[in-house]
């Protein structure tokens, strides 16, 4: 099968997922469940409404190749960094290092993908960034809270643009036999952090009882980890043909995915009632802010990539 | 509406967010002084621009001419881009006169968006208010006073910075007051900062 031939099938099948998801959202609507529980209705539909968008902006993205791919993981990176900062208490003294992190690292990190220059982009904000940020914050002199200021800024920025924009790096990483299929891997890692976020939630309303860690999230429990994980880990080995792995391979990188999905959830969580908030913003209906979706992708993203590069890379 | 202002609110957009947050009032053509919190350059932007649309023209920001009518194109964007109105703030003329301008756009019928404090803060919350909204609010008593509080614009875009910081910034719009007959300006002053600093949002409780 070529390229085209595998995405249409793909994008057919999640085509046929969203209708019957749209389907069973109708029928749900008409029934007693909407007088029951209008809000999951409500929210369920938002989240059918919002997969939908991203589907279509994938698709065009897919179409118009690597540089627009680059260019919307860079915006998403941007969203969520502003996100982020901003349920962060700064100060206005950290200006400068704001303006560095937003308009310098974010940019440069995603041009150095565009141009496939791995040495620079994965030291990028580790190492260069880490340290700028510590001398400007110096610089200013201000002795207040610096160690948790400069830790702040440097936490978004790594979570927010070095760790997310792992996921277009996929598209630059050469693999023997694999050239010009890249962008089936970046479908194959959404797609399971994707699957591996609504089956957790799914398992987890349906039979969860033992909470993980209660003080943290109190939706998320064992029942759901593992029902929905496993769920999600058998659609990622359902997805063996689009990538260059193995069917027992596929199994293996999908649970991987999973569970850094999860704990990249439940990390965030603990991050953001740390800060005293229940949702990142209000970006994408039903679903929270933007980090609320790439959470999970911020976690699984640079760690996939690094298995794929350290196993398969050529 | 013209081609500056969408392209100076939609770049706010992008880099703030500018929500507006209507708490204790709804967006409504009456005849209106909106006063907030003052902690950089792009309040007038935010307030201005996260009102509906349809209200904009009639509603001019006030700003100072020491800074935005400096060169000419600061006094492009004030006067096309911001629909604002710019007044001597040097304090050269006799009392009340700054005020003048600011009468002239009351009498036409069209809203005002001020800032008390008369100068950009670096806190928080506002420091004490100045006089002109007292003698506003006694010679215009049929104009509603909409307290703004602009939340993150100190962090976002700070005195002395070159350029502003991506940072979520809204406008959340209080519930009107009003000068009461027998209040004296420095009660009226402190109870309408008050207001202000009201609706300053508290933190939840980290648990």
């Amino acid at each position: 099968m070529s390229l085209y031939e595998k995405m249409a099938w793909l994008f057919g099948g999640v085509g046929v997922v969203l209708v019957v998801a749209s389907l069973v959202a109708y029928r749900l609507s008409r029934s007693k469940f909407a007088e029951r529980q209008p809000e999951t209705l409500d929210n369920l539909k938002q989240r059918i409404k919002a997969w939908w968008v991203m589907v279509a902006v994938f698709a065009v993205c897919f179409t118009l190749g690597k540089g627009a791919t680059i260019v919307l993981f860079a915006f998403t990176s941007f969203f969520a960094l502003r996100e982020f900062i901003s349920l962060t208490p700064t100060r206005p003294s950290d200006n400068a290092a704001l303006v560095l992190g937003f308009y310098i690292l974010l940019p440069l990190q995603y041009w150095l993908i565009y141009t496939d220059w791995y040495g620079f982009f994965s030291v990028l904000i580790p190492v260069y960034g880490f340290l700028t940020l510590g001398i400007m914050a110096a610089l200013k002199g201000e002795t207040i809270d610096f160690l948790p200021r400069i830790a702040r800024v440097q936490w978004g920025l790594m979570l927010a643009v070095y760790c997310i924009s792992h996921a277009p790096a996929l598209l630059t990483l050469p693999i023997a036999g694999y050239e010009g299929q890249n962008f089936l891997l970046l479908f194959f890692l959404i797609t399971v952090v994707q699957a591996s976020d609504v089956l957790q939630y799914v398992f987890g309303k349906m039979y969860g009882h033992r909470k993980v860690a209660p003080n943290v999230s109190p939706s998320k429990t064992w029942e759901g980890l593992i029902g929905g994980g496993l769920a999600a880990a058998l659609v990622g080995t359902g997805l063996w043909w689009i990538t260059p792995f193995e069917w027992w391979q596929a199994w293996l990188m999908s649970v991987l995915i999973v569970a850094l999905g999860f704990f990249g959830g439940l990390t965030l969580s603990a991050v953001k009632r740390s800060l005293g908030a229940k949702d990142w913003g209000v970006a994408i209906q039903g679903h929270g802010g933007v980090l609320d979706r790439m959470d999970s992708v911020s976690f699984a993203a640079p760690v996939f990539f690094h298995a794929t590069r350290y196993f398969f890379g050529s | 509406m013209n081609l500056l202002s969408e392209a100076l609110i939609g770049a706010m957009k992008l880099l703030v967010g500018g929500y507006a947050r209507w708490i204790g009032a709804l967006p409504s053509a009456r005849q209106r002084i909106y006063f907030a919190n003052h902690g950089s350059h792009l309040d007038t932007l935010v307030i201005w621009g996260s009102l509906p649309r349809a209200l904009r023209p009639t509603t001019h920001p006030v700003a100072g001419a020491d800074y935005w009518g400096k060169t000419p194109l600061r006094r492009r964007i004030a006067g096309k881009g911001l629909n604002a109105l710019l007044i001597d703030r040097s304090g050269s003329g006799k009392p009340g006169e700054a005020l003048e301008g600011l009468r002239v756009v009351l009498r036409q019928g069209d809203s005002l968006i001020i800032f008390p404090e008369g100068t950009r803060g670096k806190e928080l919350l506002p420091g004490p208010f100045k006089s002109g909204i007292y003698f506003l609010a006694k010679e215009f008593p049929e104009v509603e006073l909409v307290p703004v509080y602009l939340e993150n614009l100190s962090r976002a875009f700070p005195k002395g910075a070159w350029v502003p910081a991506p940072i979520t910034c809204s406008a959340r719009f209080g519930k009107p007051i009003a000068v009461g007959p027998e209040e004296s300006k420095e009660d009226f002053l402190a109870r309408a900062r008050q207001a202000v600093v009201d609706l300053a949002p508290v933190p939840e409780a980290a648990s």
